[in-house]
């Protein structure tokens, strides 16, 4: 009973961490139809900056910089490429978004080597213990902050002009942009924002107990990409079960590994695509989404 | 009339691909003015507004030839969002609102492209303004604030889709067949209200294919055929011509058909 309840509330807190990735994701999708597949590489830059600068200019600062920087590379990914690619579908442009990932991960993994790269966290390997059960104090953070950046990010997605815009925008462009909204600030927004909550998930996926940024990091990020598909690609709800749907399952898998040893080892970096699997064979659009993945 | 007053429509040629949509097309509206613009389907009346609001890109479109300008200053080329901040607000075909906000929530989204322009602070107040005007002329839109706008009826709809384009404060106001679909009670309270923006002050280019409400409503018409100005002129004048008679308020098809009751001249108008 304790392991299941520690698996728990770390699933739930790598979930939420997963919920900051398929965020972003899906911001991009509902402003611009791009299904990003260069999002690992974002946050593969956001942790990157915060793993090189943290020790000239602390933790802190560092973490700031990362965000930004992140924010920044996603900001000139749409101005320079999807801006400016004049093709005519947006499966196009989905592709070129892989061409990107790969530049972007091929030289960030060059910069990295063969580091583990640790990002200078305050919390370190401390363990909060409650009760019986124990949990290390990176979890609770992560949770607390994924928590509250996701309200915070639902709440102006609801009732700010820039949330309204998002929304206008994701629903009709062509009547959008005839009511004064500038679709390419909207875009610029989403994948700004996609990419400063990318670093933020960066930080909480090196941390405690992952040993630190590696070339690997890419991979932990990728689970989120089944997070935001099963939730359905252009719901923010989605993205949030979704989230939390991989991260449990993913811990449980892992932790009951042993009572699982007849699927064989490492289940449970496959299970989050398993649990796609089965959700897309049974609601094709997602839990929460109103389009077909045809459209990709 | 002074070339720096109103909108001033100047041999407009429109191309989508190799497609001409429109040629060569001239049109004025004066301020304060309701210019009513009619033609069948394809008669390239939807592009002359896109046109005029900057979106014919959407439809992969373009002005291939000719300027459109607005109180002297060049439309064409401008961005939508240049093109609302100046005035020129247009209510496209089909009502699009957006159904999976609320009511208040596509009244904001109408308010956004007024914030900027000249004036690089917001300005609230005039955003406020606006709204108590939108919510006197739709009442049933402050009832309905708070539900999704799908779930509103056609009419409803069309009133929310005028009051969010009335929410970026327009001195012009560009229509597109604002009583398509809607049973003739409600097509004549579109129009009443038509009258009621007018009367305060923001003029109307009104695209129909309804002519006899469009020039009811209107003082200059133009007939726009496969992409070119066949006849314009006053509206009561046009109103009285034989051609526009014949082929667009159904007149002269009422006298052939006279023997056939199932044809009476309201069926005549197509709308597939």
């Amino acid at each position: 009973m304790i392991t299941f309840l520690e698996l728990l509330v770390n699933g739930i807190s790598v979930g939420a961490v997963y919920a900051l990735i398929a965020l972003g994701f899906v911001v991009i999708f509902k402003a611009t139809e791009v299904v990003n597949f260069a999002h690992a590489s974002l946050l593969l830059a956001g942790g990157f900056v915060v793993a090189k600068l943290h020790p000239s200019i602390g933790f802190w600062a560092a973490l700031a910089a990362g965000i930004g920087g992140a924010a920044l590379v996603g900001a000139l990914i749409e101005f320079l490429i999807i801006r400016r690619a004049n093709v005519a579908g947006h499966s196009v442009l989905a592709i070129v978004t892989i061409g990107v990932d790969i530049l972007l991960v091929t030289e960030l993994t060059r910069q990295i080597g063969t580091d583990v790269l640790a990002l200078g966290d305050p919390w370190g390997d401390r363990v909060l213990h409650l009760g019986p059960i124990s949990i290390a104090e990176t979890r609770v953070v992560a949770l607390a902050v994924a928590a509250l950046l996701i309200t915070a990010f639902l709440l102006a997605f609801k009732y700010t002009g820039w949330g309204v815009a998002m929304r206008a925008t994701a629903e009709d462009a062509e009547t959008a942009a005839l009511m004064g909204i500038r679709l390419g600030r909207v875009s610029l927004g989403a994948w700004a924002v996609a990419g400063a909550l990318a670093a933020v998930a960066a930080l909480f996926l090196c941390v405690f107990p992952t040993p630190g940024l590696d070339r690997g990091t890419t991979f932990a990020a990728m689970k989120a990409f089944p997070a935001a598909i099963l939730g359905g690609l252009d719901s923010t709800t989605g993205a949030l079960v979704g989230g939390l749907i991989v991260g449990v399952t993913e811990a449980m898998m892992s932790g009951y590994q042993n009572e699982l040893a007849f699927l064989g080892r490492g289940i449970g970096d496959v299970a989050p695509f398993l649990v796609m699997t089965v959700i897309l064979l049974i609601r094709p659009a997602g839990l929460f989404g109103t389009r077909e993945l045809s459209r990709v | 009339m002074n070339a720096t007053d109103g909108l001033a429509v100047r041999d407009l040629t429109v191309h989508y691909g190799p497609v001409r949509a429109l040629g060569g097309v001239s049109l004025d509206v004066p301020p304060g003015a309701v210019v009513a613009v009619l033609g069948g389907n394809g008669a390239g009346k939807s592009t002359l507004l896109r046109a005029i609001s900057g979106t014919l890109r959407f439809q992969r479109g373009g002005i291939s030839a000719g300027e459109i300008s607005f109180e002297g200053e060049r439309l064409s080329g401008a961005a939508p969002a240049a093109v609302v901040a100046r005035g020129v607000v247009q209510v496209p075909e089909g009502r699009r609102i957006f159904s999976r906000m609320t009511v208040e929530e596509n009244l904001r989204a109408g308010a956004l492209g007024a914030r900027r322009g000249a004036r690089p602070r917001m300005i609230p107040h005039g955003a406020a303004e606006a709204r108590e005007r939108v919510l006197a002329l739709f009442p049933v839109l402050a009832e309905r604030a708070r539900q999704r706008a799908g779930l509103l009826s056609g009419g409803e709809q069309q009133m929310l889709a005028i009051g969010r384009a009335l929410m970026a404060r327009p001195r012009l106001l560009l229509l597109d067949e604002p009583t398509l679909g809607l049973a003739p009670l409600m097509a004549a309270r579109i129009a009443d209200t038509i009258k009621e923006i007018n009367a305060q002050g923001t003029s109307v280019l009104l695209v129909e294919q309804n002519a006899a409400l469009a020039l009811s409503l209107a003082s200059h018409a133009y007939v726009l055929e496969v992409g070119e100005v066949a006849l314009h002129g006053p509206a009561a004048g046009l109103a009285e011509s034989d051609e526009v008679r014949r082929r667009y308020l159904g007149i002269g098809a009422a006298e052939v058909a006279a023997g056939t009751p199932g044809e009476r001249p309201a069926l005549s108008r197509w709308s597939a």
